[in-house]
């Protein structure tokens, strides 16, 4: 404690090295604050004229006639998401249970390093394997075969290695004592997993699931490519399907005046969104923390 | 009974998850081998050397490699004194349960989580048009150097996190300044560290299309500076794929260049760094 008060006294005697690392940790903390501020002045205008409900009705998305419905787009990136999640989560967790509990240490190296490999692999990647791969395996059974089934697929790998390699870190801090005490109750390793490693880990790996969401919901290059991308309501499985962010992408390049500012609403929209998720998963995580310490 | 069915159980979970790590490995070396297969005898020293031809059909990759490069090492000269100035303020100078420094760990955090394509457009109404840069290496470049900053800077925090608290004791008793036990101690000895968050980020860096799309522009000519519009390779899968009819086949060889080289950054980094230091980098 005095060692530490010394420290920091003498390093208050450094005034100018302290000011410009301040600085410099001011400079990257503004970034998202600026990243904000040029989408809210963007969007402004647009937002202050038609009003944010413009965005929420069941108008068609014509922004050069003035009718700007993102509710299409709104749900596609609703189901693409919770598909992958459903699907991602149950597996990721498995994949970070048999790494934690089950494998040998040479097996749970392997699974490891995949997934830190697949975790690397660039989403145009991912697009372009889904679309010459997984598509024409899905029009095999239901045309057109670029469909939200197959965005499904494709984020489902992708976000896999984020929920596996969040929940493994998630076990890795369940007390090893929890673990000894279910074995001398002679319970077997899927009764420990069971009744005391994921409770105990629960927080976070609910934190990884909100993470992972954020992840399905801002990813767009794969989504892109395998979703074909028309602004509908999706009916089935099988129908294409546009996301929020492949909307900006797919605009972007030729949008103009109240177009393009209704693509920066969309950025700001995903923006305020992604806020929500990270706020939402930190939280998880202290209230867990509450709950070890307290 | 009991003892029986809960035997059972075991044994089935144990086959669940079992089967749930391997059909993680088969995904994986379905999706490597689809690209190895497809791009391996396309790939040869002239495709790498030579200009596209016929919009990317035939010929190499020269000026993408050369405009993806670029990319990345603008990106980072610009995001790794920052970032590590950063660090070293929030975990070395920041007083504890100081608000600033907390605010700041806060905006990083949003930051890590902010989609792609939102950097995109963010760099397009930043650099491209309010600092008319337009489309260059330039704006690309710094549009991802905000985008890989946040995972700089808590690969330089773990990796000071790393340092002895003794070395900063003790040269504080024996009187040296803070300025020089940072640069001649701390520093060094954090540097694994910096290594492995320089790494992740060119890995990100390199891989990315949706923030470089509206930033660095498209173009396949070979870049003469830093204000030139170039094509990254990422980007160059996407229009190979989607946009050029009879460009699949090349979109392979140049996902197989990209994988390969994202495979040994990785890999790179694995070897570098225990994984639970680069996990606490990666899922914070």
């Amino acid at each position: 404690m005095i060692l530490s008060r010394l420290f920091h006294s003498l390093l208050r005697s450094d005034r100018w090295m302290s000011r410009v690392l301040r600085l410099a940790a001011a400079v990257t903390g503004g970034v998202s604050i600026v990243i904000f501020i040029f989408l809210l002045k963007e969007s402004m205008p647009l937002l202050w004229r038609v009003g944010p409900e413009a965005f929420l009705q069941n108008t068609p998305w014509a922004p050069t006639s003035g009718t700007y419905g993102f509710l299409p787009m709104i749900v596609g990136t609703f189901w693409a998401m919770l598909g992958s999640v459903l699907i991602a989560t149950p597996l990721g967790i498995s994949a970070a249970i048999f790494t934690t509990y089950y494998a040998p240490r040479w097996l749970a190296s392997i699974v490891r390093t995949v997934l830190w490999l697949l975790a690397g692999i660039p989403s145009v990647v991912y697009g372009f394997w889904g679309l010459v791969t997984l598509v024409p395996m899905i029009n095999r059974v239901h045309a057109p075969g670029v469909s939200l089934l197959a965005g499904i697929a494709i984020l489902t790998i992708m976000i896999l290695p984020t929920i596996a390699l969040m929940a493994e870190s998630a076990l890795e801090t369940v007390p090893p004592s929890y673990v000894q005490a279910g074995r001398a109750l002679g319970a077997g390793t899927w009764g420990i997993v069971r009744s005391v490693a994921i409770p105990a880990a629960r927080s976070g790996l609910l934190a990884g699931v909100v993470l992972e969401m954020g992840r399905a919901i801002g990813e767009t290059m794969a989504v892109i490519m395998v979703m074909g991308n028309t602004v509908q309501f999706p009916t089935s499985w099988f129908d294409s399907a546009r996301t929020l962010t492949a909307n900006i992408a797919l605009e972007m390049a030729y949008a103009t005046g109240d177009h393009q500012r209704a693509l920066f609403v969309t950025g700001l929209a995903l923006l305020g969104v992604i806020v929500l998720l990270i706020y939402g998963a930190d939280r998880i995580e202290q209230s867990g923390v509450k709950e070890k310490t307290g | 009974m009991r003892v029986c069915r809960q035997k059972f159980t075991e044994a089935l979970m144990t086959g669940v998850f079992y089967a749930a790590a391997f059909s993680i490995l088969i995904v994986f070396a379905w999706i490597v081998g689809d690209i190895v297969r497809h791009g391996f005898d396309q790939i040869n020293w002239e495709y790498l050397t030579t200009a596209p031809e016929r919009a990317g059909r035939a010929g190499g990759i020269a000026p993408i490699l050369v405009g993806t490069l670029l990319l990345m090492l603008v990106s980072l000269a610009a995001s790794v004194p920052i970032g590590v100035a950063s660090a070293v303020y929030l975990s070395v100078y920041a007083p504890p349960q100081d608000r600033f420094a907390h605010g700041v760990r806060r905006s990083l955090d949003v930051l890590s989580g902010v989609p792609s394509i939102v950097f995109g457009l963010f760099g397009y109404l930043v650099f491209c048009q309010a600092l008319h840069m337009g489309w260059s290496i330039l704006s690309g470049g710094l549009t991802l150097a905000c985008m890989i900053l946040p995972m700089l800077i808590r690969a330089t925090e773990e990796g000071l996190r790393s340092v002895p608290g003794s070395y900063r004791t003790g040269s504080a008793a024996l009187g040296i300044s803070t300025g020089s036990a940072l640069w001649r101690l701390i520093l060094p000895a954090a540097m694994p560290g910096i290594r492995v968050g320089l790494i992740l980020g060119i890995g990100r860096a390199m891989a990315e299309t949706a923030a470089v799309m509206f930033t660095a522009g498209g173009s396949i000519r070979m870049p003469d500076g830093l204000m030139d519009p170039v094509r990254s390779l990422a980007y160059h899968i996407y229009i190979l794929a989607i946009e050029i009819p009879g460009g699949q086949r090349r979109a392979y060889a140049a996902s197989l260049v990209l994988v390969l080289l994202l495979l040994m950054i990785t890999l790179a980094s694995n070897v570098m760094m225990q994984r639970f230091v680069r996990k606490r980098i990666f899922v914070h």
